[in-house]
């Protein structure tokens, strides 16, 4: 089911909310004829894929909402954010439409779910949440009622939310560091600002928050495993150039890797489209983001069994190797190198093992239309083959990630069963 | 009654070869393209999947990726004193079914025609006179040169990322290539694949005795490639899975690997595959077509209105839907006239066996790919002097052995028992020792007056529609070259040291029974003007201006070459005309 949008985020119980959101007179700052302006709010729209949840896809009309977004904690709807004055946001005020974009307050009062990335869209400047209002303003309206809360009971209750708030949320713009460059600025701008990375890459607690120590170190969510996209040099992009990183945000792929699964649609409704200056900051910010105490760990702490690696190997030769090669490099633009892959030496396993069984369609961009897919497995290879051949790639040609065993396999392929996306 | 479908300015039918190129053109042209495909859809990691694709019983053996002859059968018969019968299971030639057509099966083998090829009759007339050809031989010219055709000839080998050594480089000839092929602009786009030990062999005796062997061009790619439309290629690995198989990894030229995955991207692009076209549907003048009318699997029929219609399927079944759109005038072979139907033919391929010392020679036949080869040139065409011999044509030579797989590469010596124990050992013996090769020598096939296609009036299809007759035969011309070709080859095999040499000419009568090659060619030819031919030099049909043919349906008669590398460089061709002539002034390009 490709039309439904996840999202890891949502919260619980808390207690009433105690501030409102000020309905006050529109602040100056929005022309309509401003059309450096429009251009500039449509740029954020697409840095802040504000698409993948807020156009129904194949629905033919843009931002007005109605795409179903997954949460552990139950599905909502994204709202219509078209310039229809009743069903959209055509009534709301700039203040009103900017509280909500960086605050997270809806119009009286109520307040959004973080299933909308306030938390990270909090670091927009004014200026350039209301260049997005002006570009909003430009599309056309759409009469689409969404009905957005359909949260089971206690989620239900909108309220609990002021608490989570105040338990995870900082508000405030982005304040830049002066002892870095503009570049790296402008990527931290970009990538804890509207791109909101950590959206996926960051694990979460319980209550779906962001854990802050962990930034960007990787999350499960939704049959995957967003990876590590610190520095680290197994599990991040350490081995990957600033240029790795822009190539494979511009078209979905570099030289060794490939996007799939939920950053395909990143890729193809954001980065693809944004500057090539953009993406370069982002690199260079990531890049410089420290893999804390997990950095540049070489040995897996529980080496593989013997016999499972020679096991692997068999398997690997038979089924793998025709595309991926023996030495494990595969080919670029076209097979992943399995050898050096972070994604591979994630210490979760749930994407290699989702790609193993599942198979998996890369993405195709303009400059990168091949889309070549990697074939399922799940209906030729039992449990333990599976553990086998992943637990070899993860430990061969100098990788090094924990093995992976029958049960764990038998788990991820119920959970692809139950899961129609 | 049919439901009509919005308008669309292009309806293409088969999205085989010509059909994906033909869209991809025609859509950047800002057309709205819609291809209609009678098979299924096909792409690599959901059909030819690395963990079953090289299985030889399910793909050769049980044709897998073929039509099915009750979908649709064609009637056969070696001559108009005969009746034809049904072709029940597909045997001298195999068609493609489901998108990328025959380009899904193919071996790659990405030849260019000679020259004098293109030439055939003025050339031959001219050398040795009008008499020395026979009486009943109706080749012509194409009506368009070589020279015009070399373009287009590169656009298709840089589409497909072609593997081959350049032998004649803008009029330079080059060391290792084919010395007699055509002058090409450029050199192929990615160098030859490597060569087996047995191939390496047979250029290793074959230049003893005085040829200059060259790598044969080959679409399983040397390395990896990404073709113009930003689309990339794989390394061949050598699994020697190529003919009758889908590619599991990407690394043999099909339209699935060079232009599918930028058509599908294209909002100007539609194709609905699992339909099948009924006919052509024309106005009450009989000289414009308005578009297509095709059934869907449920058994629901649709017209599909359009301003242009190309002709895309595999050569037969062109020829078969002109006829059931009454587009042209049949062939009649007793008087020569009529033009659909006419100048059919196929290839005349030979071959045989060269059974080697086990104790010195291994060949690991295993390690193999499609287009795999090297080759010799100088008994093509008209590369050598045909005066004495008393045949015209010829094809090249090559060790051109695809594969070694179990159930069908398993040639022993001609005085073993055919089964039990001694087969068995006797196959032990030579499985690895043998040079087994069927199409060693692929040589031409001249269209003649009594070789023709028209409908069967007995046998319908699953539509009630007549099947499509076949009336061939080989002729004395073409089994005389043959068997001097085929005495070429084996000279080379006793040359490599081989202790034991088969002959395998081939032998009248034309059998359907029994493998020789898919390429099937001509019916609906091009040619100068509708006296000589059914589609002018652009495959723009003369009777139906918003009509083009695509494919080897074209071909006057058909050379000592794979024709792929000619179809794909015609489709350009018409492509371009289409492009830059066509649309802005639709109507016939060339006035009869």
């Amino acid at each position: 089911m490709r039309d439904k949008k996840h999202w890891p985020l949502a919260c619980v119980f808390g207690t009433i909310a105690l501030c409102l959101p000020l309905a006050g007179a529109d602040a100056a700052g929005i022309d309509s004829q401003n059309f450096g302006q429009v251009e500039r709010g449509h740029y954020l729209t697409v840095v802040g894929d504000c698409a993948a949840c807020h156009t129904l896809p194949g629905s033919g009309h843009a931002f007005a909402g109605g795409r179903p977004i997954e949460t552990p904690f139950g599905t909502l709807f994204a709202p219509n954010i078209t310039p229809d004055p009743t069903t959209g946001i055509g009534a709301w005020t700039d203040d009103e439409f900017v509280n909500a974009l960086t605050k997270g307050t809806g119009r009286n009062g109520t307040r959004l779910y973080p299933a909308m990335p306030y938390t990270y869209y909090t670091r927009l400047t004014r200026d350039d949440a209301l260049a997005i209002r002006s570009y909003l303003n430009s599309i056309p309206a759409v009469d689409n009622p969404v009905q957005v809360d359909q949260l089971p009971f206690p989620f239900s209750m909108r309220w609990t939310l002021a608490v989570w708030d105040q338990l995870f949320f900082t508000p405030g713009t982005f304040h830049p560091d002066p002892n870095k460059s503009a570049e790296w600025n402008r990527g931290a701008y970009l990538a804890e600002g509207p791109g909101h990375c950590g959206m996926c890459h960051t694990p979460k607690n319980f209550l779906g928050a962001d854990e802050t120590s962990q930034k960007l170190q990787g999350y499960a969510l939704q049959g995957w495993f967003a990876p590590n996209i610190t520095d680290d040099a197994r599990r991040g992009l350490g081995g990957w150039s600033v240029d790795d990183i822009v190539a494979y945000l511009k078209t979905g792929h570099n030289k060794t890797s490939a996007a799939t699964g939920l950053m395909s649609e990143t890729l193809n409704l954001s980065t693809s489209k944004m500057s090539d200056e953009d993406l370069k900051a982002i690199a260079v910010y990531l890049k410089d983001q420290s893999a804390g105490g997990n950095a540049n760990k070489t040995a897996s702490a529980d080496p593989p069994d013997q016999a499972v690696m020679k096991a692997g190997a068999q398997i690997y030769a038979d089924e793998c190797a025709g595309c991926h090669a023996a030495d494990g490099k595969g080919e670029a633009r076209l097979f992943p190198s399995l050898n050096g892959s972070p994604v591979v030496q994630q210490t979760d396993p749930t994407t290699i093992l989702h790609v193993v069984l599942r198979g998996a369609l890369s993405v195709a961009t303009k400059p990168a239309p091949t889309a070549p897919a990697m074939p399922q497995f799940a209906w030729i290879l039992n449990d333990d083959e599976v553990a086998a051949v992943v637990t070899y790639i993860r430990n061969s040609w100098g990788n090094s990630a924990p093995p992976v065993t029958a049960s764990q396999v038998e788990k991820t392929r119920q959970m692809l069963l139950e899961r129609s996306d | 009654m049919a439901l009509k479908l919005p308008h669309k300015d292009v309806v293409i039918i088969g999205l085989g070869w010509t059909g994906s190129i033909l869209a991809n053109e025609l859509t950047d042209a800002g057309l709205d393209v819609i291809a209609i495909e009678r098979g299924p859809w096909r792409d690599t990691a959901t059909d030819f999947l690395i963990s079953y694709v090289q299985d030889e019983l399910r793909y050769r053996i049980q044709h897998e990726l073929f039509l099915r002859p009750s979908q649709i059968s064609v009637t056969f018969r070696n001559n108009g004193n005969q009746t034809a019968l049904p072709v029940r299971s597909w045997g001298a030639f195999m068609l493609g079914n489901g998108a990328g057509g025959a380009g899904v099966h193919w071996n790659a083998e990405t030849w260019r025609f000679l020259p004098t090829d293109f030439t055939l009759k003025s050339h031959l007339t001219q050398r040795y006179g009008a008499g020395f050809l026979p009486q009943d031989m109706t080749i012509q010219d194409w009506g368009i040169t070589y020279d015009q055709l070399e373009p287009h000839y590169d656009a298709f080998e840089y589409l497909c990322g072609t593997s081959g050594q350049a032998g004649n480089l803008k009029g330079a000839i080059q060391t290792g290539g084919n010395p007699f092929e055509g002058v090409r602009s450029r050199p192929y786009p990615t160098p030859p694949m490597k060569q087996g030990y047995g191939h390496t062999l047979f250029a290793q005796a074959a230049q003893e005795l005085g040829y200059k062997p060259f790598p044969q061009p080959s679409g399983n790619l040397s390395q990896s490639y990404t073709n113009p439309l930003g689309v990339t290629l794989g390394q061949c690995t050598y699994c020697g899975f190529c003919e009758w198989f889908g590619c599991a990894n990407y690394s043999k030229a099909t339209p699935q690997t060079t232009v599918l995955p930028v058509l599908l991207r294209k909002s100007n692009f539609e194709a609905r595959t699992e339909c099948e076209v009924m006919r052509i549907n024309l106005d009450s003048t009989g000289k414009r077509a308005t578009g297509v009318t095709f059934v869907d699997s449920s058994g629901t029929e649709f017209e599909q209105p359009a301003d242009l219609v190309l002709l895309c399927a595999f050569q037969l079944f062109n020829v078969q839907l002109l006829l059931m759109s009454g587009i042209g005038k049949l062939y009649d072979p007793n008087t020569g006239q009529g033009q659909i139907g006419r100048n059919f033919s196929h290839q005349t391929v030979s071959g045989g066996l060269g059974f080697f010392d086990k104790d010195k020679y291994n060949f690991n036949p295993f390690v193999s790919a499609g287009a795999i080869g090297m080759c010799i040139d100088e008994f093509n065409g008209d590369n050598f002097d045909h005066g004495p011999l008393g045949f015209v044509g010829g094809g090249y030579i090559g060790q051109v052995q695809t594969n070694g797989r179990p159930i069908e590469t398993t040639a022993v010596p001609p005085d073993t028992p055919a089964w039990g124990p001694k087969w068995k050992q006797a196959l032990r013996d030579n499985y690895l020792s043998t040079i087994n090769c069927g199409a060693a020598c692929h040589a031409s096939m001249y269209s003649y007056r009594d070789v023709y296609l028209d409908l069967d009036p007995t046998y319908k299809d699953r539509f009630g529609r007549p099947l499509l007759r076949m009336t061939i035969d080989f002729h004395d011309n073409e089994l005389k070259m043959s068997a001097y070709l085929t005495d070429k080859y084996a000279e080379i095999l006793q040359k490599m040291g081989a202790k034991q040499v088969v002959k395998q000419p081939r032998r009248g009568p034309y059998d359907v029974t029994a493998y020789q090659t898919s390429h099937l060619c001509g019916g609906a030819i091009m040619g100068t003007n509708p006296d000589n031919s059914a589609l002018n030099i652009y495959l723009q049909s003369w009777d139906v201006p918003n009509l083009f043919v695509q494919g080897a349906t074209a071909f006057p008669q058909n050379a000592g070459y794979n024709p792929t590398g000619t179809v794909g460089a015609l489709a350009f061709w018409s492509a371009h005309a289409i492009r830059t002539q066509y649309l802005k002034n639709p109507g016939p390009l060339v006035h009869a």
